[in-house]
């Protein structure tokens, strides 16, 4: 079994919800990483999206992008972060690391030699934002064969086929942006998340992953109701710009604050 | 009316490119987010309709000839051939136009398209703020609200667009991040985009993009090269040896390119923005400096970039070159051979720049003056009975502050 299979089913034996935070791998420099990465999992993080930062971000807002820009400004590369995972396994073999950014880093080192090394290091899923499934076929495979899960989203406006053809190609979860526009903004609406998650459980047996737009312990509470996992970008990225100093004392505080409201018991 | 006839390419195949996922071979396709898939399917059925609806096509064809000034001429630039000694140089006066360019053939039919689809707002991203104008332009003609986005580096080296669209009512929002050139005010539209997609229309201003863009583009932009096969039929009795154009994504190329696609013996040239020199790395000529393919701004093209896919800074002295890829169908008329793309660097773009303002009396925009000075070194090279036409894209009005402070003048 993956770890991330792993991951969700001791969850749901728990009756718990997986709680995946997001930072960019390089920020604020490539030495803190690792050691942030930790940070996370000691709050309650049960996967850790690592994002890969590229110059061209075009679909997240302006936190994500300036973290981008602090660690392409160190010239952090996929396979400088491909090291880092491997780094982090040395010490946690458990929770699962998803690579999160946009397809042409991965284009660029082939997706081959991506698999091959991410799958050596202890990489275990790659969600790249702008691949989506009519383009993805030969390249899911690829990743497939190295035990890589494909990560895709789905959206509000997703209709049934499209979410019937992503169902057949993704492995390990599915992650649904709750909203319409970039990572960051601040219009999530639960109501409807509930309604259209129950509309995709018909086509996606994966466990649903739900993210943008969620800032804090209450709205990470309200989605754990109705989705199988949270996911919160640029609410723990914000941290980034107060400064390194104490940032992983923060980070783990923050996802620690989350995590037991998302386990509080529910009345 | 207008014929959008299907060219055929040189070996007798019918090109019916792109396929129905935007594919022109390896290049092109649909790399957006999941959130946009929608709309770009939206969009893609709704120009199907559009393109096979004969009252649309006869108001794209009455706003080109009324409002924009078609046909534009096809002009022989006799003294300027006569001093270069070779070939006959003809100019496809797209800077003619209303607004000044080839830009507005194809904001009028995508506002057209805006307009269809019940959207009432319309943004736009630009470089040299050409396509800002003519997108701020068919936005106040036919009543829609418009935000433009431009690079802040191209803000302050394109002011007198910025006023200009100003003028017009539109509103100008200087994107900072990145390299605060063209790809960034496209990121910036793409996130607007995703942001306000169910009342508003993205008109993306050259070939490039996710499909169905470069597909619609080129064939608002075909006209150029329709127009221009008749006039030359008309006016010299033949089909020219050579057809030279810049390419900054490629729209006002693959405008006159199309046509000529099946037409044998005209010989397609695309004039990428050397810089400083390709050798020297500050350019922004992907095809002629051989970049490998990549996926940026929802399609895979050749795209300059470091060995880590990172999206490197381009260079050129015209703002609405400064991109570092080019649209997909240009990537496969290269890769197939159909076209050859070459560069010119900022010096020889402006030697052809002042050229053309001292032998014809015709102020050309930067961007053309690159087509120019390759046409001029081809035509040098060329027989007095050979004929080169060169699309001259736009005017230069924009680019006289730039040109006076490379003077060191101020204005
Ligand atoms: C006059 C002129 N020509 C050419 C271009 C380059 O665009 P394209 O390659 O799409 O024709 C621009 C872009 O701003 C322009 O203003």
């Amino acid at each position: 079994m993956s770890r991330i299979q792993n991951a969700f089913t001791r969850l749901k034996a728990a009756g718990q919800q997986a709680l995946i935070p997001y930072i960019t791998a390089g920020d604020p420099h490539p030495g803190a990483t690792v050691s942030l990465m930790h940070a996370l999992v000691a709050g309650g993080a049960d996967i850790i999206e690592l994002g890969v930062p590229f110059t061209d971000p075009s679909a997240d807002g302006p936190v994500i992008q300036r973290a981008a820009e602090r660690a392409l400004a160190h010239g952090v590369s996929l396979r400088q972060i491909i090291t880092m995972v491997a780094e982090f396994r040395k010490a946690d073999s458990d929770t699962p690391v998803v690579l999160m950014g946009y397809a042409n880093p991965v284009e660029a080192m082939g997706y081959e030699a991506f698999a091959k090394a991410a799958s050596a290091a202890g990489i275990d899923g790659l969600l790249t934002v702008d691949l989506p499934p009519e383009e993805a076929i030969d390249r899911v495979a690829i990743l497939k064969r190295y035990g890589i899960d494909p990560i895709f989203l789905l959206a509000l406006t997703t209709p049934p086929a499209r979410a019937r053809a992503v169902a057949e190609l993704a492995a390990g979860y599915v992650y649904y942006v709750s909203l319409k526009g970039v990572t960051g903004a601040a219009n999530l609406d639960v109501g409807s998340v509930a309604t259209k998650l129950a509309e995709l459980r018909q086509y996606i047996p994966l466990p649903i992953g739900v993210g943008f737009g969620i800032r804090d312990a209450a709205s990470a509470r309200a989605v754990a109701a109705v989705a199988d996992a949270v996911v919160i970008g640029s609410r723990i990225v914000q941290e980034f710009e107060a400064g390194e100093s104490g940032l992983a004392g923060r980070l783990t505080d923050f996802v620690a604050g989350v995590r037991s409201a998302m386990n509080a018991p529910r009345a | 009316m207008l014929e959008y006839v299907k060219p055929m390419a040189a070996n007798n195949q019918p090109y019916e490119l792109p396929d129905e996922h935007g594919h022109f071979g390896q290049f092109g396709g649909i790399y957006v987010a999941e959130t946009l898939i929608p709309a770009l399917d939206e969009l893609r059925e709704e120009y199907q309709r559009a393109m096979k609806d004969p009252a649309f096509l006869a108001e794209f064809e009455y706003e080109l000839k009324h409002y924009v000034g078609r046909p534009s001429p096809l002009y022989h630039a006799r003294r300027w051939s006569d001093e270069l000694g070779g070939a006959q140089i003809y100019l496809k006066r797209e800077d003619l136009n209303h607004t000044g360019a080839h830009k507005i053939n194809n904001t009028i039919g995508q506002a057209l398209l805006a307009r269809r689809m019940g959207k009432k707002r319309v943004i736009a991203e630009t470089g040299a703020g050409q396509h800002g104008v003519a997108s701020a332009t068919v936005a106040a003609r036919y009543g829609l609200e418009c935000v433009v986005y431009m690079g802040a580096e191209d803000v302050a080296r394109q002011a007198p667009n910025v006023f200009r669209m100003k003028l017009l009512g539109a509103s100008v929002v200087a994107v900072e991040s990145g390299s605060r050139t063209l790809k960034d005010a496209m990121n910036e539209a793409m996130r607007d985009w995703v942001t306000n997609v169910d009342s508003t229309y993205y008109i993306i201003g050259t070939c490039a993009g996710p499909h169905p863009y470069p597909q619609l583009v080129r064939d608002f932009q075909s006209v150029i090269g329709e127009e221009c096969k008749v006039q030359c039929a008309e006016q010299i009795g033949r089909q020219p040896d050579a057809v030279v154009a810049c390419v900054g994504g490629g729209s006002n190329a693959i405008g006159i390119f199309y046509p000529y696609i099946d037409v044998p013996g005209v010989r397609l040239i695309g004039v990428e923005a050397g810089g400083n020199g390709v050798e020297t790395g500050r350019h922004a000529a992907p095809l002629t400096s051989n970049a490998r393919p990549g996926v940026l701004h929802g399609q895979r093209v050749n795209l300059m970039q470091d060995e880590n896919g990172q999206i490197v800074d381009t260079h050129s002295i015209s703002a609405g070159l400064d991109y570092p890829g080019v649209g997909p169908e240009h990537c496969y008329l290269n890769e197939i051979g159909r076209a050859e793309y070459v560069a010119i660097n900022d010096d020889e773009a402006l030697t052809a720049f002042h050229d053309l303002c001292r032998y014809e009396g015709i102020i050309p925009a930067l961007e053309s003056s690159h087509a120019l000075a390759h046409g001029a070194k081809m035509a040098s090279q060329m027989s007095r009975d050979q004929i080169i036409v060169i699309n001259l894209s736009g005017r230069g009005d924009k680019d006289i502050p730039t040109i006076a402070r490379l003077d060191g003048i101020v204005l």
